[in-house]
C-alpha cells in the first residue's frame, strides 16, 4: 500500500491519499458493531483514568474504620475492603496504573522491536548475529516466565514492572520483523533509495519499516490485552505493583485472603480487567480485518 | 539444539540472579552481622570469585544435575523438586491433553460452519476466555464450588478431588487457544487449490474434510501445541499459587519472596528444559508425520533415490 503511494505523483496528491486511507480504515472498523462498542469502552476507560480525581467518590487510600469489608451498598457501590477503603475509587485510580502499564509496555516493546529488527534485517552480518543470538537467549524462557524472573530480580514497583513486561515482549516481534525485512531486502525501491544516496537510517525507518511493519501492528492490540493481564498476574504473584497501591491485579491479590467473607472484593477488579482486555482484543481483531481484508476470516 | 536452549536459559537466569541489587548474604544474616561473617557466608554460598568462573562452575553442576542446596532451608533442591514435580506435571499434562481434545473438535466445528452462529459463537467465546485472567477465574471457581456449594475442596492436595478445580480452571482458559488456531489453519487450507480440485471432482464434503483438509491443517496445530506449553508452564505458577498446591511453581514463588536464588535458578532451568523438550517433541512429530520432511531425510541419506511421492499432501 505504502509502496504505491511513493510512486503516486505530486506530494500533495500523496498526502491526500494517505489521509483518505486512514479514514477508509477507520470507516471499515466502525462498520463492525462490536468494534465500535469496544472502541467506546476503551475510550471510556481512558477518560476515567485521566479524570480519576474528579470521578472517584472517595480517596482510594483513605481508611474508614466504620465500614470494614462492607458489601456493596448505595454509599459504596462496589463495597469496601478490609481496611475500609472504597473499592470503586480504588478501581478508578487503579485504571491509571493498569492502563498505562499495558499500553506503555506494549508500545516500548514495539519500538525496541522495530529498532532491533530493522538493524538486524538491514545490516545483516555480525549485527544480525549479535541481535538474533541475544534474542535466542531471551526466548529460551517463555515470555511470561522471563517477566516474572526479571520482576523478581528488580524488585516490586511501577517502573520495574514496566521493564519486566517490556523485555518479555521484545524479541518475538523482533524476529518477525527481521523475517519480513529479509523478504523486502531485494526490492527495487530500496535499490532506488540507495542509488540517490539516501542515508541508511532514513532508508531503514522511512522506506523499509513502513513496508514491513504491518504484521507487527496486527499483533499490537492483541498484545496490549495480553500485557494488561500479565501485569495483573505479576501483581497477583506479589511481584509487580504491590498493595497498598491501587492496581487491579494487586487488589485481586489482596482480596484473595477474603474469599470466604467478602467474595465481592475480587469480582469487580476481575470483571474490569476482563472487560477492558476483551474490548482491546475485539478492537484489534476488527482493525486487523480492516487493514487486511484478504485475511478476513 | 534443545540442549543449547537449556544451556542458554541457565546462563540467562544465572546472570540475572547475579546482577540483582543487594547482597543476599547480608540479608540472610540480618543487620547485626559483622563484615567477616558476611564474607564467610558469601564464600559458603558461592558468591565470592569472578563471575565467569562461578558461571562455569554452576553450569558444570547443572550438567551433573546438582542444583545445590536452598539458602533458606538448607535442603537439597533436587530432592525437593523431585517430590513436587509429579503434582505440577499431572496438572500441566491434563491441561494440555484436555485443551487439545476440546479445542480441536470445537475449532473444526467453527471452521466447517464458517460465518454461521456456531462459528461466531466460538470466536466470541474464544476472545472472552482469552481476556479473562486465569487466576481470577480460578478464584471465582473457588467461590462458586468450594464456598457457596461446598462440594470441592478449595486448596491444598490430598484426594483426587483437589485436582478437579485447578484442572477445570486451566482448561476453561486454555481450549480457546487451540480452537482458534485450528479454525484459522483450517480456513487457510480450505482456500487452497487442491481442495477446490477435490470438490470439483465430486468428492463428498466429509471426505474432502477428512482426507484433504485435516491432514494439512493439523501440521501448524502441532507447532501450536508445542507453543502453548510455555503458556501452560507459566499458567501453572498462577494455578498453584491460587490453589496453594505445593508444586514446583509454589516452590519457586516462595523462593522468590525469600530471595532464595539457587531455588529460583533451579526451577527456572527445569521449566525451560520442559519447554525445550516439548519443542523437540514437536519437531520429531513433524518428521514422523509429514512425508515431505521424511522424504528430505531419505533423499539426503540415500542419494540418487527419488523420494516417495505422497498423494494427499501437496505443498
Amino acid at each position: 500500500m505504502v509502496k504505491s503511494q511513493a510512486n503516486a505523483g505530486s506530494p500533495v496528491k500523496t498526502r491526500r491519499r494517505k489521509e483518505s486511507q486512514f479514514v477508509m480504515i477507520f470507516r471499515r472498523v466502525l462498520k463492525d458493531r462490536a468494534a465500535t462498542i469496544s472502541l467506546c469502552v476503551i475510550a471510556f476507560f481512558v477518560l476515567v483514568a485521566i479524570f480519576a480525581p474528579l470521578l472517584a467518590p472517595y480517596d482510594p487510600y483513605e481508611l474508614d474504620k466504620s465500614a470494614l469489608l462492607s458489601p456493596p451498598s448505595w454509599a459504596h457501590p462496589f463495597g469496601t475492603d478490609q481496611l475500609g477503603r472504597d473499592v470503586l475509587s480504588r478501581l478508578i485510580y487503579g485504571s491509571r496504573y493498569s492502563l498505562t502499564l499495558g499500553m506503555l509496555g506494549s508500545v516500548v516493546s514495539l519500538v525496541c522491536a522495530c529498532i532491533l529488527g530493522c538493524l538486524a534485517g538491514y545490516f545483516g552480518g555480525i549485527v544480525e548475529s549479535i541481535i538474533m543470538r541475544c534474542g535466542d537467549v531471551m526466548m529460551s524462557l517463555p515470555g511470561t516466565l522471563l517477566s516474572i524472573i526479571i520482576s523478581a530480580a528488580l524488585g516490586p514497583g511501577y517502573f520495574t514492572t514496566l521493564v519486566a513486561l517490556t523485555v518479555g515482549g521484545i524479541f518475538g516481534p523482533t524476529r518477525m520483523l527481521r523475517g519480513q525485512i529479509l523478504r523486502e531486502r531485494g526490492q527495487e525501491y530500496l535499490e532506488a533509495a540507495e542509488a540517490y544516496h539516501c542515508s541508511k537510517p532514513k532508508i531503514m525507518f522511512t522506506h523499509l519499516l513502513p513496508n514491513s511493519i504491518s504484521p507487527l501492528l496486527l499483533g499490537f492490540f492483541m498484545g496490549i490485552s495480553g500485557t494488561i493481564t500479565s501485569a495483573a498476574g505479576l501483581s497477583f504473584l506479589g511481584l509487580g505493583i504491590q498493595p497498598p497501591m491501587a492496581e487491579w491485579g494487586a487488589m485481586l491479590s489482596d482480596g484473595r485472603n477474603y474469599l470466604r467473607t467478602a467474595p465481592y472484593l475480587i469480582v469487580f477488579p476481575g470483571l474490569i480487567i476482563m472487560i477492558f482486555s476483551w474490548c482491546m482484543a475485539l478492537f484489534g481483531d476488527a482493525l486487523r480485518d480492516a487493514l487486511d481484508p484478504k485475511m478476513k476470516t | 539444539m534443545s540442549l543449547v536452549v537449556i544451556l542458554m536459559a541457565a546462563i540467562l537466569i544465572f546472570t540475572i540472579m547475579n546482577v540483582v541489587p543487594g547482597d543476599p548474604a547480608a540479608q540472610l544474616l540480618g543487620s547485626e552481622a559483622t563484615y567477616e561473617e558476611i564474607v564467610a557466608k558469601r564464600t559458603a554460598m558461592g558468591l565470592e570469585g569472578p563471575f565467569l568462573i562461578r558461571l562455569g562452575q554452576y553450569l558444570w553442576n547443572v550438567v551433573r544435575l546438582d542444583f545445590g542446596t536452598s539458602w533458606f532451608y538448607g535442603t537439597s533442591i533436587v530432592n525437593e523438586i523431585a517430590t513436587r514435580i509429579p503434582r505440577t506435571l499431572f496438572i500441566s499434562v491434563s491441561h494440555l491433553i484436555l485443551d487439545v481434545c476440546i479445542g480441536i473438535p470445537v475449532g473444526i466445528m467453527a471452521a466447517t460452519h464458517r460465518g454461521k452462529w456456531q462459528d461466531r459463537g466460538v470466536v466470541s467465546l474464544a476472545m472472552l476466555f482469552q481476556s479473562i485472567p486465569s487466576f481470577w477465574l480460578n478464584m471465582e471457581l473457588i467461590v462458586l464450588f468450594s464456598i457457596t456449594l461446598g462440594i470441592l475442596p478449595a486448596s491444598g492436595i490430598g484426594s483426587w478431588k483437589h485436582y478437579i478445580l485447578p484442572i477445570i480452571g486451566g482448561v476453561l482458559g486454555g481450549w480457546v487457544g487451540s480452537a482458534r488456531q485450528i479454525r484459522q489453519s483450517l480456513l487457510e487450507v480450505m482456500r487452497d487449490d487442491y481442495v477446490t480440485t477435490a470438490r470439483a471432482k465430486g468428492v463428498s464434503s466429509r471426505a474432502v474434510m477428512t482426507h484433504h483438509v485435516l491432514p494439512n491443517a493439523l501440521m501448524p496445530v502441532i507447532t501450536l501445541v508445542g507453543g502453548t506449553v510455555g503458556g501452560i508452564i507459566t499458567g501453572s505458577l498462577m494455578t498453584e499459587r491460587t490453589f496453594s498446591i505445593p508444586g514446583v511453581g509454589t516452590y519457586m514463588l516462595t523462593a522468590v519472596n525469600n530471595r532464595d536464588y539457587p531455588v529460583v535458578e533451579a526451577v527456572t532451568i527445569i521449566l525451560a528444559a520442559a519447554n525445550a523438550l516439548c519443542m523437540l517433541l514437536v519437531d520429531l512429530c513433524y518428521a514422523f508425520i509429514d512425508p515431505r520432511i521424511k522424504a528430505q531425510y531419505v533423499s539426503s541419506t540415500k542419494k540418487g533415490r527419488r523420494p516417495k511421492k505422497h498423494g494427499k499432501i501437496t505443498g
